[in-house]
């Protein structure tokens, strides 16, 4: 392969890479959205229950979000 | 902005014919800043140990010598150990989690103000998006973990209560995914959580710092420098939310562990 050949591939491979990104990033996007709506939902429900109801909130987001930084930092795990 | 790029982008402006000098991988390795003996600091250690200074000197300074009536620096010191207190250990853990203090106020102060010099001008770096620096914190909350288990519930006993009550034909999905989430799953995303929001915080920082000293020209480029220059200030708060949330994420995911260990069976 010559060198422009070459360098075009990895040019492709890297866009093709961030559209990947941002199509995995759709998932967490959705999941982060219905974690905070459904906490707010139930925060005005019970506004009692909201010191538990917000912990609970953020630890959902935290294993939701977990998804997409892992699609961040896998290219830096599987190196082409 | 450290490393490669910010000497790229030396005289390099938009319409000087150099293309934007973007910020990468680069940008966190360093030259040594000095050593000692045959020990050489890059700036990530040297950040680490000013923080454990800055931590163990403010502890030490609010609580060496408790008064009834606390001064200022006491206060302050109070009201911190309480936030942990109040915000983390107790909806988790209850009453038992006061004897887990110890560990999670310093785990907290440390990741947060770990995280926080990642926006003090001229250190501007947070070590824990070197990944090697997360990895010891994570070790010792899966060491506590286990130890914790097999302490309350013995050896076999805490294997056991990693498997839920459940019909007998989805025992051969639960199993191995139950094994692998608190063998493996756990310890990498409380790890890599961590990192990967430092290491991409880090990157949009200095994507807009290069961006605005590249679109600097006399130009149409200031209009844009001007909106990236808002961007830094933009991207800077959202950093101050997302250091103060990871900081107690990681400190309430460690106590969730914690309890998850101490119940007896669910």
């Amino acid at each position: 392969m010559s060198l422009a050949a070459a360098v075009a591939t990895q040019t492709i491979s890297i866009n093709i890479g961030a559209v990947g990104y941002g199509l995995a990033a759709i998932g967490p996007g959705i999941g982060i959205g219905l974690v905070f709506g459904h906490a707010i939902e139930a925060m005005a429900r019970q506004p009692e229950a909201s010191g538990r109801i917000q912990l609970y909130m953020w630890i959902g987001f935290a294993l939701t979000e977990a998804l997409a930084l892992i699609g961040l930092i896998a290219p830096f795990i599987f190196k082409y | 902005m450290t490393g490669d790029s910010a000497a790229a982008a030396g005289g390099c402006h938009i319409f000087s014919g150099c293309g934007y000098p973007a910020p990468g991988l680069d940008d966190f390795y360093f030259q040594k800043l000095f050593s000692i003996g045959g020990w050489n600091v890059t700036k990530p250690e040297f950040i680490a140990i000013l923080c454990v200074i800055i931590i163990v000197a403010f502890f030490w300074t609010a609580f060496a010598k408790p008064k009834m009536i606390p001064g200022k620096t006491q206060s302050i010191g109070e009201m911190a150990v309480l936030l942990v207190r109040d915000q983390v250990v107790r909806p988790v853990l209850g009453k038992r989690g006061d004897s887990y203090m110890q560990f999670l106020v310093p785990l907290f102060f440390w990741i947060l103000v770990m995280n926080l010099m990642e926006l003090i001008p001229v250190l501007q770096f947070p070590s824990m998006s070197r990944i090697g620096f997360v990895w010891p914190l994570v070790f010792v909350v899966y060491g506590l973990y286990w130890y914790l288990g097999f302490k309350t519930k013995g050896f076999i006993g805490y294997f056991r209560s990693w498997i839920p009550d459940a019909p007998w034909f989805i025992m051969p999905i639960l199993i191995p995914v139950e094994i692998l989430k608190y063998v493996f799953i756990q310890p990498f995303t409380l790890g890599v959580r961590l990192f990967a929001n430092m290491f991409a915080g880090h990157l949009l920082l200095s994507i807009f710092m290069v961006a605005t000293w590249y679109l600097t020209s006399l130009s149409i480029g200031l209009l844009y420098a001007a909106g990236s220059l808002f961007m830094v200030f933009f991207v800077f708060l959202l950093e101050l939310l997302v250091d103060l949330l990871q900081a107690f994420i990681f400190t309430t995911l460690t106590a969730t562990y914690i309890a998850d260990s101490l119940e007896s069976g669910h």
